[in-house]
């Protein structure tokens, strides 16, 4: 059973929050499908290797040689604020003390 | 022109002898779209300037079997100045400044893109329904789902909208949608696509191919986007056959294996009728089905939420707010900025998904989850390698029932998830795998799965010719459509 502060502190890892009435709904939602994941338990896998990609697995090397793809200019294209041709963001330092 | 009629080959013929012009073949392509967009949404963009484009490739003069011939893109492919969303709200305004290179690809060879057609947000759903541009529907009955991922895809094909078009598969995206639609949809082997420019999912899962009426069409697709991509380090450097050139109906003596497990207690009568039906054609063509088991295909729902979750849930990460796309306001610093920007922005199945991977990952539940579906997994793709050392194919069908309702699953995300059961084993082994239409079960498609050896594409695409030729089904129109051509 996933509780509802696992369920917070998964969300805060996560980059996400959710509203007060969501929450529950969430936890038991999120509860079922991991109730079904967990049934993995059973299986036997001593000694198996994990698969975590496909393909070959080999290397790949190229020559250390720097390709100039976009321009300054269309890689700020998306950025929703840019300040003299800067990204800008909100204050990394919490202001909040200060106000 | 009624688009559900032709085939990229028939309209090459045109082409080549002036019976249309290539402009003429994408202004017509958008009427149409346009035209159906109110009942069907299959597309989130539409490229207004493909008339522009296919006027060039006229007045170069058409050169090869795509030169002229209007594809459409799932929305998930970003496309240089044409608005990429994989429908999601926090990619509403994103302009590609570079395009996957399936798009170059088809470009050099003179194919002219269309749009972009609506998926579930992030490629994550099976039914579209999950998309933030409000779901497709069935053309075959328009109450019904299209299927998903590449629901807008499978429609805009089975509508007539396009000959081709590209989708993405990572546990079934491309397959589900191709036999809810009653068109042919084919996942390539992973790495024989390179996923440069695909908005990934679960890289080690995600490949693109290809869906249309008729598997000829898909072959001569497949064959151009197909090949080793320097930008993408695990697509093959293996040669690229000519799969349309190769086609053969020829079955005697391939031998096709049935895994009892996919006989699954929660599959619908007449789905199972259909691929019996489909099985029994292909006994008759000369080719042997025999049963075999797949133990381990029980766990695979359970291994692929926990790995396609996890590797999403990194994936995903990338959407902050900071760099592009939705950026949430009156935020007091940049962590709010990254989780309001998240949680405004992303919908609640794609949250449901980051939650469930970070989970998986986090101290305290990696090893009894995302190790160990990573172990089963490996047990897994033994079972299907050692399958396919005896035989050719296996087969079995694409899914457990017909199109369901709009709104039926959408509140339930585990009766959804159950859905994929028959199409995540491919994708789990990285095996190429389509699905061809079978038949219909009161109005509604049905699909037989075809599934292959590693690059063994060509052996995948005739079993499908041979069934399509045999069954002639591309010669049916959509229930929901007739009577309003």
């Amino acid at each position: 059973m996933i509780s509802k502060d696992e369920i917070l502190h998964v969300a805060a890892l996560a980059n996400l929050k959710f509203q007060d009435d969501e929450v529950d709904s969430f936890v038991n939602q999120l509860d079922k499908i991991v109730n079904m994941e967990s049934k993995l338990s059973s299986v036997d896998t001593t000694g198996i290797k994990p698969t975590y990609n496909m393909g070959d697995t080999n290397t790949v090397f190229r020559e250390d040689k720097g390709v100039h793809t976009q321009t300054r200019e269309q890689m700020l294209e998306n950025v929703p604020e840019v300040d003299n041709n800067l990204i800008k963001v909100p204050t990394i330092v919490d202001k909040e003390d200060d106000e | 022109m009624d688009i559900k009629k032709e085939t990229i080959a028939s309209l090459h013929d045109k082409l080549v002898n002036k019976e249309v012009t290539a402009e003429e073949l994408a202004t017509d392509g958008l009427k149409q779209i346009k035209a159906n967009e109110k009942k069907l949404n299959t597309f989130i963009t539409v490229n207004d300037k493909a008339p522009e484009a296919a006027k060039a490739i006229d007045e170069k003069g058409i050169e090869g079997p795509l030169s002229g011939i209007p594809i459409a893109y799932k929305d998930n492919i970003v496309t240089e100045g044409i608005k990429t969303t994989a429908a999601s709200k926090i990619l509403y305004n994103f302009m590609p400044v570079y395009s996957a290179t399936v798009l170059e690809k088809l470009q050099a060879a003179g194919a002219i893109d269309i749009g972009k057609t609506n998926l579930d947000e992030f490629a994550m759903g099976s039914s579209t329904e999950t998309s933030y541009y409000g779901t497709s529907v069935n053309p075959w009955d328009f109450s019904r789902v299209p299927g998903g991922s590449s629901g807008g895809s499978a429609a805009a094909v089975a509508a007539g909208e396009v000959v081709a078009a590209l989708g993405t598969d990572t546990g079934g995206s491309i397959r589900q949608p191709a036999a809810f639609n009653g068109i042919f949809g084919i996942k390539p082997t992973y790495g024989r696509v390179s996923r440069w420019g695909v908005i990934a999912f679960a890289s080690s899962l995600d490949q693109v191919g290809v869906m249309s009426k008729r598997v000829e069409d898909s072959a001569t697709v497949l064959s151009v986007i197909a090949g080793h991509d320097e930008h993408d380090s695990t697509s093959s450097e293996k040669e690229v056959p000519d799969y349309r050139a190769n086609l053969s109906k020829d079955m005697s003596g391939v031998k096709i294996a049935v895994p009892k497990e996919f006989w699954h207690e929660g599959t619908h009568p007449d789905v199972l009728d259909n691929v019996n039906k489909a099985l029994d054609a292909y006994k008759k063509m000369g080719a042997t089905v025999e049963e075999v088991s797949l133990p381990s295909l029980k766990h695979a729902v359970e291994v692929y939420y926990i790995l396609a979750s996890s590797e999403a849930s990194s994936n995903l990460q990338r959407y902050d707010g900071v760099r592009y796309g939705f950026r949430a306001k009156d935020v007091k610093n940049i962590k709010e900025l990254f989780v309001n920007s998240r949680s405004e922005g992303f919908g609640d199945e794609v949250k449901r998904r980051i939650m469930l991977g970070t989970f998986a990952l986090s101290a305290g539940a990696y090893d009894a989850y995302f190790k160990k579906a990573a172990e089963v997994r490996t047990i897994f793709i033994k079972e299907m390698t050692n399958v396919l050392k005896d035989y050719d194919l296996i087969m079995g069908p694409s899914t457990t029932t017909p199109a369901f309702k709009i709104g039926e699953k959408v509140d339930d995300p585990l009766a959804m998830y159950m859905n994929d059961i028959l199409t995540i084993p491919a994708n789990l082994a990285g095996l190429p795998a389509a699905s061809v239409p079978a038949g219909l079960a009161d109005g509604l498609p049905i699909g037989l799965q075809i599934i292959g050896r590693p690059f063994d594409e060509q052996a995948v695409f005739n079993a499908a010719y041979a069934l399509q030729e045999e069954n002639k089904f591309y010669e049916k129109i959509p229930t929901a459509l007739k009577g309003e051509d």
